[in-house]
């Protein structure tokens, strides 16, 4: 609890303040405060209705993906296969962004080529699965469908260029082994 | 809503079958990361609210309905290359806006730099791959997710 508080102290503090402003302003019936209090039960109850449904599913995806038959495909071959793989592995994962970059290290430690850690980066920043149930959820399946599918063909192409520009002397560095050799 | 409500429970059975200790895991998973994410969502809704009161609805289709056009894109692709907000917590928020009166392409936008470009990342991604490169991916990200955007525009209305 102790701990709890202390990581999220800045969004504790500052979702307080909000807390009071808005009772100030219900107890001074202004206007304004009034209409911001309004706005924000709207979209917190329609949140509240849905997302521990959304965290549910994402814990039950997260136990039962089994993550390690995908990775042991990664690096070999270079053919449209390993591509196949890349972009499997990535929607099977979760987390930010900056999580997916020393995976992409051991990944160009295995061998990946270049266009291929791009085409999974790619693929972990837009495609997760977690990711999309929650995309579909607020903004609708035609609309997931659409990005999706306009998507893939987009960080397929970044990562040919990437690939033409950078992939013949495409170096990887890690940040942890770099600062313990120091 | 409905059938997602639907779909989550069905899944949850079969698991609960299936395994349930797994299960149990995975709902405690779930619940630690929920609860982990709800500070910085109350706050990120608490300002929107903020927001959203300060611009009435006219004024944000303005700025980012379906009519802002070339100015639209530009502010939400800003936005979402410069902000680090998380998936979980976008979603929602994107919801929030389209209700509003911003339109799916602006989203659309938005969504992508935010998942694709990262301003606020690049030192740290530059450790992994140099600053050429990381600069490189970022910057056709941007054309990328700009790209997109448009298209979804395009079709938008036609499907």
């Amino acid at each position: 609890m102790k701990s709890y508080l202390k990581k999220h102290l800045v969004d504790l503090a500052g979702f307080t303040l909000f807390a009071c402003f808005v009772a100030v302003s219900w107890a001074a019936e202004f206007q304004f405060g009034i209409q911001v209090r309004d706005q924000f039960v709207g979209s917190f109850l329609e949140m509240a209705a849905f997302l521990p449904l959304m965290f549910i599913l994402v814990g039950l995806f997260d136990v039962w993906v089994p993550r390690g038959i995908v990775e042991r495909h990664i690096g070999q071959g270079s053919g449209i296969m390993s591509v196949v793989w890349m972009v499997l592995l990535a929607t099977l994962q979760a987390g930010p962004f900056y999580g997916a970059l020393p995976v992409a290290y051991l990944f160009w430690k295995k061998g990946a080529s270049a266009r291929n850690i791009f085409i999974y980066l790619g693929a972990f920043s837009t495609m997760k699965i977690p990711m999309l149930s929650f995309e579909i959820g607020y903004l609708g399946l035609k609309f997931s469908l659409l990005r999706t599918l306009l998507t893939l063909p987009v960080f397929i192409i970044i990562a040919l260029i990437m690939d033409k520009m950078f992939g013949k002397n495409f170096e990887m560095f890690s940040p942890e082994t770099d600062v313990k050799k120091k | 809503m409905l059938i997602f409500a639907i779909v989550t429970s069905v899944i949850l059975i079969v698991s609960l079958i299936a395994d349930r200790k797994k299960t149990w895991l995975g709902i405690k998973k779930g619940a630690m990361m929920f609860i982990n994410l709800l500070p910085s969502l109350l706050l990120i809704l608490a300002l929107v609210a903020v927001a959203l009161a300060l611009l009435p609805k006219e004024v944000m289709e303005k700025i980012l309905g379906e009519e802002s056009g070339f100015w639209g894109y530009f502010s939400a692709a800003v936005l979402g290359s410069i902000s680090l907000i998380p998936g979980f917590i976008a979603y929602p928020l994107s919801g929030v806006l389209i209700k509003n009166g911003v339109s799916y392409p602006v989203i659309a936008v938005f969504i992508t730099t935010l998942m694709m470009v990262g301003v606020l990342t690049l030192p740290l991604e530059r450790k992994y791959f140099g600053w050429k490169v990381a600069i490189m991916r970022n910057l056709l990200s941007l054309i990328g997710a700009l790209a997109i955007g448009i298209t979804i525009g395009f079709l938008w209305s036609v499907i």
